[in-house]
């Protein structure tokens, strides 16, 4: 270890690299490319995996949505071509089968309705939810609140409404909260108005209003339009949603085996997709900067072997001179790791700002592509570590060539 | 200081091998000043390079400064030579890209010394062999002669038992060759076993010992003139 802290042992490697500046400067271009590379793929990789993050947004993405359709086989007396309804049955059913799987189960209508407010209005969709919604896409409201469990039993006539919808029926400056708005000629209290969401939006523009008034107002009985179940974040999705079609199936005898009657979206394995491709990214990222790292330690090894040949004399003299086999196979190992690891820090910083780069170029702004390009810390200290390592081993293979020629070859050699 | 009995040394050429040492005897005791004398193939160049340990002898007995050589693994041998013996060639052999001072500073590097203390030192030897203002001059900015010079003082400045000169003045002109082996002489005059090899009768004439190989066997081993002045 005093070895390392010898300043002579530093001289003299400075001397060696002053004395071979442009294979110093190749070599070093070698490895600073390979950790250079990792560096921006990593960074660009988890840039793309951010975005997608914010696609995904405030959206709980282990959900499946599910409506009815027709039915496409007959049975039990019943023809193809049926059409049915999900009902308040169905919703209990589901939580009293799979209440430790589901998360979050959401019953919705919907409807399309003109809404009025003093001289303005426009069309929009009305929606009847519960208070759940707001768990599985979250509402960044700017006024007031979300509909709670009160507005539902008490079958209150109240509103939430978006920020474009505020815009277009109420004046600047009015505060929207507590007026009212008539919704198909009824009148709605106005209790919160949410801002765009981040990422993906099921709904665009909706007035929300309770479930339950939803139902009365419309008239719309026992039946559900569709619903969204958020499912606990250990349980498989498509799975999971598989189940409850079969459940669903039993319920109104529909064929099990039908493949039409009930419509789903499974948002779980969408997102999965987006994942397994980030995982492959992330895998391409590490298998291209490894194996350029790699390239680049080999060219350390190599061009110190050259060096070493060149230097062939000049080591018989220091031999001769006294040096032991293993101060020389120190030095040309202490070279090569000092070399690596400048190279390393080199590429380190110049892919932190081509990161830096990227990051002002593509990064910034509503629909960037890549969302904070970074690369963690620990991981560029492991590649960093692994380069050190890599460096001594290739060192070792130069290192042991130069003490196996005899002095006395080496002296002869011109 | 360095004797050797019946030495043989031969070296595979393909699938036979040269003779090259038949039976060396040879004793050189402390404060000598031996030239080997030869023409080429007669074995003097292998005969130093043993001596100077930077090959090994197939038989006989080698014992330098009282130990005998035998088994040296590379670490040891290198650990001698630091300590007993100083190199002087025929090219010079300094390293191009160090100064004077630090080419004569180098010995002491490998025995351990620091930087400041071995500066120090080699700048004395320097200053010995007359060349302590070139002492910063890479070995490219001077002469033939003080590049044998800065050689010797490298040889030198561990204090060895034994300088080994192989044709010290082999690449250089009759005046500079004078003043090499005036130096030679001096240090020889302060008490150091010196040992030459050469083809020059002039550069034998001026040591006090003159052993002749021929076909890798001693042919005569005499005094010189110079030495029966003294």
């Amino acid at each position: 270890m005093k070895f390392l802290f010898d300043s002579d042992s530093w001289q003299e490697i400075y001397g060696s690299i002053r004395k071979n500046k442009i294979r110093t400067v190749i070599t070093i271009i070698g490895v600073l490319w390979g950790i250079f590379l990792l560096v921006v793929l990593l960074g660009a990789a988890r840039g793309m995996e951010n975005g997608f993050k914010k696609i995904f947004g405030d959206f709980a993405t282990n959900s499946v949505f599910v409506w009815t359709q027709r039915t496409d086989t007959p049975f039990k007396g019943f023809q193809k071509g049926r059409r049915f309804s999900l009902n308040s049955n169905d919703i209990e059913a589901l939580k009293s089968e799979y209440g430790d799987k589901i998360k979050f189960l959401a019953p919705r209508n919907q409807t399309s309705n003109l809404l009025v407010h003093n001289f303005k209005s426009g069309t929009f969709q009305v929606s009847g939810d519960y208070p759940v919604l707001d768990m599985i896409q979250k509402k960044k409201l700017i006024y007031g609140r979300f509909i709670n469990q009160n507005d539902m039993s008490s079958y209150a006539k109240v509103t939430v409404i978006s920020e474009d919808m505020y815009k277009q029926l109420f004046d600047k400056g009015v505060v929207p909260i507590g007026e009212y708005i008539k919704i198909n000629s009824i009148n709605y209290k106005v209790i919160g108005v949410y801002g765009p969401s981040q990422g993906i939006d099921l709904d665009g523009d909706t007035a929300y209003i309770p479930f339950s008034t939803f139902k009365k107002v419309y008239n719309t009985a026992d039946d559900i339009d569709w619903m969204v179940i958020t499912a606990d974040q250990n349980t498989d999705i498509k799975q999971l949603e598989s189940d409850i079609k079969l459940t669903l199936k039993s319920l109104h005898k529909v064929h099990p085996e039908d493949k039409r009657a009930f419509g789903s979206f499974n948002l779980g394995t969408e997102f999965a997709k987006f994942t397994d491709f980030l995982t492959g990214m992330q895998f391409l990222t590490w298998f291209v900067g490894i194996a350029t790292l790699i390239a680049g330690v080999f060219a350390i090894g190599n061009i110190l072997l050259i060096t070493v040949k060149e230097r062939t004399k000049e080591i018989g003299i220091r031999r001769a001179l006294g040096a032991t086999p293993k101060s020389i196979r120190q030095q040309i190992i202490l070279e090569s790791v000092f070399l690596t690891t400048v190279a390393g820090m080199l590429g380190i910083v110049f892919g932190g700002l081509i990161l830096f780069v990227i990051d002002s170029l593509f990064g910034q702004g509503e629909d960037a592509a890549l969302v904070n390009p970074t690369v963690n810390i620990p991981i560029i200290f492991i590649a960093f570590i692994t380069l050190i390592v890599l460096g001594t081993l290739i060192g070792l293979i130069p290192a042991h060539m130069a003490t196996v020629v005899k002095p006395i070859e080496a002296l002869r050699e011109e | 200081m360095i004797k050797i009995e019946k030495l043989h040394k031969s070296y595979p050429i393909g699938k036979d091998s040269l003779h090259v040492l038949k039976g060396i005897d040879l004793h050189i005791k402390e404060g000598e000043f031996v030239s080997i004398m030869g023409s080429s193939g007669s074995g003097k160049s292998t005969l130093l390079n043993i001596v100077g340990l930077l090959d090994i002898h197939d038989e006989g007995n080698y014992y330098l400064n009282g130990q005998l050589i035998k088994d040296l693994n590379e670490k040891k041998a290198a650990i001698l030579r630091n300590k007993f013996l100083g190199f002087v060639f025929q090219s010079f052999n300094l390293i191009s890209y160090k100064t004077a001072v630090e080419n004569v500073a180098l010995p002491l590097y490998y025995k351990g010394m620091n930087r400041k203390e071995r500066l120090q030192i080699a700048l004395e030897y320097l200053e010995k062999v007359g060349l302590k203002d070139w002492a910063n001059h890479l070995p490219n900015e001077l002469s033939g002669g003080q590049k044998q010079r800065v050689a010797i003082a490298r040889a030198l400045v561990t204090k060895p038992k034994v300088v080994l000169a192989d044709e010290p003045t082999g690449a250089l002109d009759s005046t500079t060759t004078d003043s090499v082996m005036d130096l030679l002489k001096a240090i020889n005059d302060e008490g150091m076993t010196v040992f030459v090899i050469t083809h020059e009768e002039e550069v034998a004439e001026q040591t006090k010992r003159v052993v002749r190989l021929k076909d890798g066997v001693i042919i005569s081993d005499e005094f010189t003139k110079a030495a029966k002045a003294v």
